[in-house]
């Protein structure tokens, strides 16, 4: 069988992850970049959940369970820890589900990049707070339903730049990323492990329940999040800012869409709207592309 | 090596001394000299110590419990709102069974805004799982210190030290800085019995339990406390032989043929006993005891020294309100089953900093071998009238 | 039944002093979860590993002839790999119990 990305696996069967579940995917793919050598810290998350009730375990690497809006700080806690006794090998990753990185947990993280503490920090972003039943987050993207903005009064709010938050803070490394594109992922977690620093990712995560679509559409799902430039994958390195992928055309945003549930109440204007909202986001991407390059030079 | 120091740097040396090796703290006043005497030794390689400039107090504890867990000795310092912010951080340390030491500047609640003394901020947090330490003066908070990671480290609860904002924290009193290789001796480096070193294995830590085994968990951590009141006697009698100098949990100034007895903690145990002396040439046979210990509650140390007493009285710099002063709430409560049971006078004095004088202390003293209690709260020294 | 990954805990002496993982999830037998099962026409599968990639229960490996095996122990019935599959070659059929 051809593999195109590491074999080892560092998260076990059995996980009680829902079927389908790009959550569980997104960690596999992480820790198959970074290998045994790491530690996870977890904050209240689908995954404080999915790696297993006590006494049992689905990921081969030690773990930390920290609250909420702490992961951040917890390790940073963790790598200096580490450092103190003269450990500067073990790769310490943060990992922590949108609600616990743009909302509650933005705090921590904004003083952890500040500091520029050597950790990898991933948010997988299933767009609302999936553990605690699908309430809305600052992650949540504008016309989408969930249990806190139900079809009546759908979220009406742009869903929060992270990544962008990440470039303001002067980050050496962040990148966006999606589960659908494995080897992207895999490759650009690669990368974060050899940088000393605060490094950045944001790994788009599919949600069969809290997307309200079939679980075999999960990575369908993702894809089309890619080709119609919903989601758009580029890295920023030392301020200069490159797109990994970007398709001849987009595909119109409604295939993306109309396989999700959550978004079934939309009419032509609400989708002319996330249209538009696409079309502005990739032309100031591609200017920040060009800005960047032309201020920084490639000497990323 | 003598140092004339303030409460503050007490604590900073005290650090320096137990090589704590991971700091994180944030600045609040009347803490802020430690975090900055601590970054001075650091830089100056007195200490060797990595120093998280965290975010926020939540943070502070948040990292302290990441650096503990990797197997590091983790300290910071507070007071206050910034106690009351990583409370759920402080739930989080003795229940992942963490020993963390922190130093709490007793100062009193906002609003209105204050940043004097008294200690609710402390108080409150008495069901954290917490062992808290009271301490009387800038010697006692040094080696406090450093006898805190001792016993943490033993139990695998944290520990906390406080004192008086101002009182404490920002007067100088001259403090014998033990010589470092003593506390080597005394303090060995921290080997923690759990850590997320990756070589050892891949457990994860504080995962899902729900009922299943909750409850026996917490059953661990009582019987910690249990122990840890042991060994809190133990070393400290340790501390005595190696250092000269030890801190009963509970330590009578003329108790022992006293008749009426007040109870008092932090620097008010100071003017106590001057206090005590007044008392005594006008005849009445008063003493004082100092209780060290809030959590674990000495419980048998207290029962013994109240054996024979004919009056009590508890002075507490604090109030749970709704209810009474939370010394005079232990100490009535652990004499409930007693045979001989004196009465208590529960007085509550300096909230917010007011001052507590010798003639206030002396006040309480005659009240309690003159009168029996009528309420459970007796303010003292308030602008009642 | 439990299997070979079950860690017997009797009372307060078998748990450590906090809440520390003593096996793994490979206790939790979801294979149980099943509604429908992916059955693999190996005479079209090109082997491209897709299905093995994108599995979210890490239930695919390959045989002696690198050809890709379900392992229903584990498998949730989730579609991914039919979806998935570039050459149509796997398909989702009711699960029979």
């Amino acid at each position: 069988m051809k593999y195109s990305i590491p074999t080892e696996e560092f998260v076990t069967s059995g996980t009680v992850a829902c079927q389908g579940c790009g959550a569980v995917l997104a960690m596999r793919y992480a820790l198959k970049a970074l290998g045994g050598d790491t530690v996870l810290t977890i904050p209240a998350c689908c995954w404080s959940v999915i790696d297993g009730p006590f006494p049992y375990s689905s990921t081969l690497v030690p773990l930390f369970h920290t609250a909420f809006e702490t992961a951040a700080a917890a390790a940073s806690g963790i790598r200096n820890g580490f450092s103190i006794r003269g450990n500067d090998h073990t790769t310490v990753m943060a990992w922590a589900g949108d609600g616990g990185t743009v909302d509650i947990g933005i705090q921590a993280l904004s003083g952890a990049v500040e500091r520029d503490e050597d950790i990898i920090y991933v948010c997988y972003d299933n767009e609302a707070y999936m553990n605690t039943g699908i309430q809305r987050s600052g992650s949540t993207p504008w016309g989408a339903w969930t249990t806190t903005t139900p079809v009546r009064h759908f979220k009406k709010e742009e869903k929060k730049d992270m990544v962008e938050i990440m470039v303001a803070h002067g980050i050496r490394y962040t990148a966006t990323a999606c589960v659908s594109h494995a080897e992207d992922f895999v490759k650009k977690m690669q990368k974060a492990k050899q940088i000393r620093g605060t490094k950045y990712l944001q790994v788009f995560a599919s949600c069969p329940p809290g997307w309200k679509m079939k679980s075999d559409d999960s990575i369908k799902a993702l894809r089309l999040g890619v080709q119609t430039g919903i989601v758009a994958l580029y890295e920023v390195e030392n301020g200069v800012y490159k797109i990994n992928y970007r398709p001849k055309e987009f595909k119109p945003v409604e295939e993306y869409l109309k396989l999700q549930g959550r978004f079934r109440h939309l009419k032509p204007e609400d989708v002319e709207h996330i249209t538009r909202w696409r079309d502005r986001r990739w032309k100031l991407l591609e200017a920040k592309v060009a800005m960047t390059r032309e201020l920084y030079g490639t000497d990323a | 090596m003598k140092k004339v120091i303030t409460g503050n740097h007490a604590v900073s040396y005290g650090s320096m001394l137990a090589r704590a090796e991971v700091v994180a703290a944030y600045p609040i006043t009347p803490q802020t000299q430690i975090v900055e005497k601590i970054s001075e030794l650091c830089a100056d390689g007195v200490m060797d110590a990595k120093f998280i400039k965290v975010e926020s107090e939540h943070s502070a504890m948040a990292a302290c419990i990441g650096a503990s867990a990797a197997g590091a000795r983790a300290f910071t310092a507070t007071s206050a709102q910034g106690l009351a912010l990583m409370d759920e951080m402080l739930h989080w340390a003795s229940h992942a069974r963490l020993p963390v030491v922190l130093a709490n500047i007793n100062r009193a609640m906002g609003p209105p805004w204050t940043i004097w003394t008294d200690q609710n901020d402390t108080i409150s947090r008495r069901d954290t799982g917490w062992i808290q330490f009271y301490c009387e003066s800038n010697q006692e908070v040094t080696d406090s210190v450093i006898q805190a990671f001792k016993v943490a480290e033993q139990v695998e609860m944290p520990a906390m030290l406080v004192l008086d904002s101002f009182y404490l924290s920002h007067t100088s009193e001259p403090v014998d800085l033990a010589d470092i290789a003593l506390v080597d001796e005394y303090l060995p480096k921290y080997q923690a019995k759990h850590d997320l070193d990756p070589a050892k294995g891949h457990p994860a830590y504080g995962a899902l339990c729900n009922d299943e085994w909750y409850y026996e968990l917490q059953i661990k951590m009582q019987r910690a406390m249990d122990r840890a009141l042991d060994v809190i006697v133990k070393e400290d009698a340790l501390f005595g032989e190696m250092f000269g100098r030890n801190y009963p949990v509970v330590e009578g100034y003329r108790a022992d043929d006293a008749e009426y007895l007040v109870f008092v903690s932090s620097t008010v145990a100071s003017t106590a006993k001057d206090a005590v002396d007044r008392a005594r040439a006008e005849g009445i046979k008063a003493g004082s005891v100092k209780v060290r210990l809030l959590r674990p509650f000495p419980k048998p140390q207290i029962r013994a020294i109240v054996k024979g007493k004919k009056r009590l009285g508890v002075i507490d710099r604090n109030l749970s309100y709704g209810s009474e002063g939370a010394f005079y709430t232990e100490i009535k409560s652990c004499l409930y089953h007693e045979p001989q049971r004196p009465e208590i006078h529960g007085f509550i004095a300096g909230l917010g900093g007011r001052d507590v004088t010798v003639d206030t202390v002396f006040e309480m003293i005659k009240i309690t071998a003159n009168q029996s209690p009528k309420t459970d709260i007796n303010w003292q020294g308030a602008k009642l009238a | 039944m439990p299997n070979k990954h079950y860690v017997p805990l009797k009372n307060i002496d078998d748990i450590p002093t906090m809440a520390k993982t003593l096996g793994t999830m490979l206790v939790n037998e979801t294979g149980s979860w099943r509604n429908v099962r992916p059955i693999i026409r190996n005479e079209d599968c090109i082997k491209c590993g897709i299905c093995w990639k994108y599995c979210p229960d890490m239930s695919i490996t390959e045989d002696a002839e690198g050809f890709p095996v379900v392992d229903l122990t584990y498998c949730k019935g989730c579609g991914v790999c039919a979806a998935e599959c570039p050459k149509d070659c796997i398909e989702m059929v009711e699960e029979v119990r």
